[in-house]
């Protein structure tokens, strides 16, 4: 081993022994005690059972893994909608106030995410901000509060989550050589076929990671649904909590969170390989080229 | 029955699973205490130092799963008293993790009421110490109701004008409870039939809610965007004192009495020093301060009779006599069922 190897090697060793003890080995925990049984007040009998993962499938949870997916895909189109014209709007800007934009774009991250989301509680209530001011406006009896809807819920992952679309997607369209729309506008492109040949297709390893980002933090999320649902609407990280932290049925809290993380690494995965396979892509062009 | 303060703690007690999972050892010498935060004066370690000479530690616990999370993986190793709600008492009993209590090491029982020494969980205080004691009932905005609510169905059947005005405690066992009163039920129910029926009447009550809510629901009311919610006795008197529109009442099918208790671990290595430790906040003017401070109940009558009557004036429920407090049923524990109650309240969670 020469000299380089083995400084990168001793470079590598804090990231990877802190992988391995905070990431690899609590994951395995949970993966171990989700095939065992919980004793009768909470606890941990350490008997074999597959009944935890039988009952991940059964209607009930099953049907909260699909209502979560559901609230995150919704929030996750609208996020990927807004942010990505965020993004355009940004990448597009004079030079100069695209660092301002991209400030004003991540402000929102440097307040804690709690505080964040009991603002919206302030905002939203029937005797919040907004009703206030449209009943101000003359609005007979105010507009209808949403809070602790789904609507809420979905609006709370999207305000909280936009950053990220946003960033995600400025980084490939400020990247973009001009010479491609350019080329593209002077083979007689009208504008709104180069962005849809040429613009969007670039731009698609962006969003897909903020698409995956998004969806991936939704559906474990379960203070916005506490919060902004009023505890109406339940994801499946608010049935992980409630395992652990109020049911104390560890076992089945551990095989909803492994196939939760199952779900996630799937994703994760898929986007990896779209993103490999466009920097793949970009290669050949430029080899091309 | 205390639940968390604040949400913010809640949520962020997630990190206490490592500590579990790594089962605590807190410090060695001295005792340690684990309580709900806020619960005890916060000077009263220190002063229980000042006259016993006994050195203590305190550890806050958000609720009684997290600390029963932590005795049953420790087998109550690193605690010397802890404070946990009834039915958790049993549960330490029945595993073998509560001491046996000594009354003759704690002098001070002598002044909790007699019915305080009857509670049906633990007959004669054998391996609990009640601390504080209430009802659960329905905590209302005078000024915005039409009539004035006297049964859980005004909770689960509310009036036109309460619609989605209303907010419901989410813990499993009051949330049922309410379900189990308004049927005529016991709080203790197992049958599965009857907990079927009271799952189907809770899916449809909560198409009437503003919100399940736990922590925030007298500020709800004191805002006004609640106008009758779901409550503990204590946690209404937050409300009243901020706002004497505000009125408690116990439904006319009853209510569940719910008890505090402490209980000193089988493991502690200074049991003695722990039942100087009740013994002192067993002491008339130390357990008083819960009944000032945070507006609870206290099993303590000489405790109760030197608090200044003001207190009973503006929180009229404080001034409930024990015998009336003990003719409600307690909350006991229900073992195995108790997995059949968190799933009842999952899928009244999941309706839509």
């Amino acid at each position: 081993m020469n000299f380089k190897n083995k400084m990168s090697s001793v470079l590598i060793a804090p990231a990877f022994l802190w992988l391995i003890a905070l990431m690899v080995v609590p994951c395995v925990m949970i993966l171990v005690l989700g095939f065992f049984q919980r004793g009768i007040y909470g606890g941990i009998e350490y008997n074999f059972t597959l009944e935890n993962f039988q009952l991940v499938f059964d209607s009930l949870y099953a049907g909260i893994f699909l209502s979560s997916a559901r609230i995150a895909g919704t929030a996750t189109i609208i996020a990927v909608f807004i942010g990505y014209f965020a993004a355009y709007a940004i990448a597009t800007s004079p030079k100069k106030w695209q660092p301002t934009l991209l400030f004003f774009a991540v402000l929102p991250f440097w307040s804690n995410y709690l505080i964040r989301t009991y603002a919206w509680i302030v905002l939203l209530n029937r005797e919040g901000l907004l009703v206030g001011f449209s009943k101000w406006l003359g609005i007979d009896g105010g507009i209808p509060s949403i809070l602790y809807t789904e609507s809420a819920v979905i609006l709370g992952l999207v305000y909280n989550y936009l950053p990220f679309v946003i960033l995600s997607c400025y980084a490939p369209l400020a990247r973009m050589n001009p010479d491609f729309r350019e080329a593209s506008t002077d083979l007689g492109a009208s504008n709104f076929t180069t962005f849809r040949r040429i613009t969007l297709p670039l731009s698609v390893p962006g969003i897909a990671a903020g698409a995956v980002f998004v969806f991936v933090l939704s559906i474990g999320n379960f203070i916005t649904p506490a919060l902004l649902g009023g505890g109406r609407f339940q994801m499946i990280g608010n049935v992980i909590y409630a395992q652990f932290l109020t049911a104390n049925d560890w076992p089945l809290g551990a095989a909803l969170s492994m196939v939760l993380i199952g779900i996630m690494m799937i994703l994760l995965m898929i986007q990896a390989s779209a993103a490999q396979r466009s920097i793949g892509q970009k290669n050949k062009e430029q080899l091309d080229g | 029955m205390r639940m968390v303060r604040d949400f913010i703690v809640k949520s962020f007690s997630v990190s206490v699973l490592f500590a579990a999972i790594a089962s605590t050892n807190a410090a060695a010498d001295g005792l340690v205490i684990s309580n709900w935060d806020g619960y005890m004066a916060a000077d009263a370690l220190h002063n229980f130092k000042e006259t016993t000479g006994i050195e203590s530690e305190m550890v806050n616990h958000a609720t009684n799963e997290e600390i029963m999370g932590k005795l049953i993986a420790s087998k109550g190793k690193g605690y010397d008293v802890v404070f946990v709600s009834s039915p958790f008492a049993e549960v330490l009993h029945q595993l073998g993790l509560a001491a046996e209590i000594d009354h003759s090491k704690i002098p001070n029982l002598a002044n909790l009421y007699p019915e305080a020494n009857k509670l049906p969980h633990d007959p004669g205080n054998t391996f609990s110490v009640p601390y504080t004691w209430g009802t659960t009932g329905l905590c209302y905005r005078e000024d915005l109701v039409s009539q004035t609510p006297d049964s859980w169905n005004d909770l689960l059947k509310p009036s036109a004008e309460l619609d989605g005005k209303i907010t419901m405690l989410s813990t499993d066992r009051w949330l049922l409870a309410a379900g189990f009163l308004a049927n005529g039920y016991s709080v203790n129910e197992t049958d599965s039939k009857k907990l079927e029926q009271v799952k189907d009447d809770l899916i449809e009550a909560k198409k009437h809610l503003l919100a399940y809510d736990d922590t925030t629901f007298y500020a709800k009311l004191v805002s006004g965007e609640a106008s009758l919610v779901h409550a503990w006795d204590g946690w209404c008197n937050y409300g009243i004192a901020e706002s004497t529109d505000i009125k408690y009442v116990v439904p006319k099918e009853g209510t569940d009495l719910w008890v505090d208790t402490m209980v000193v671990m089988k493991s502690s290595k200074n049991i003695d020093a722990a039942y100087t430790f009740i013994n002192y906040l067993l002491d008339a003017k130390n357990h008083s301060w819960a009944v000032e401070n945070i507006l609870y109940k206290v099993p303590n009558k000489a405790a109760m009779e030197i608090v200044d009557p003001s207190y009973a004036i503006q929180y009229p429920n404080l001034a409930m006599s024990p015998s009336e407090l003990t003719s409600y049923e307690e909350l006991r524990d229900v073992g195995k069922s108790q997995r059949a109650y968190s799933r009842a309240v999952s899928e009244i969670k999941a309706s839509q």
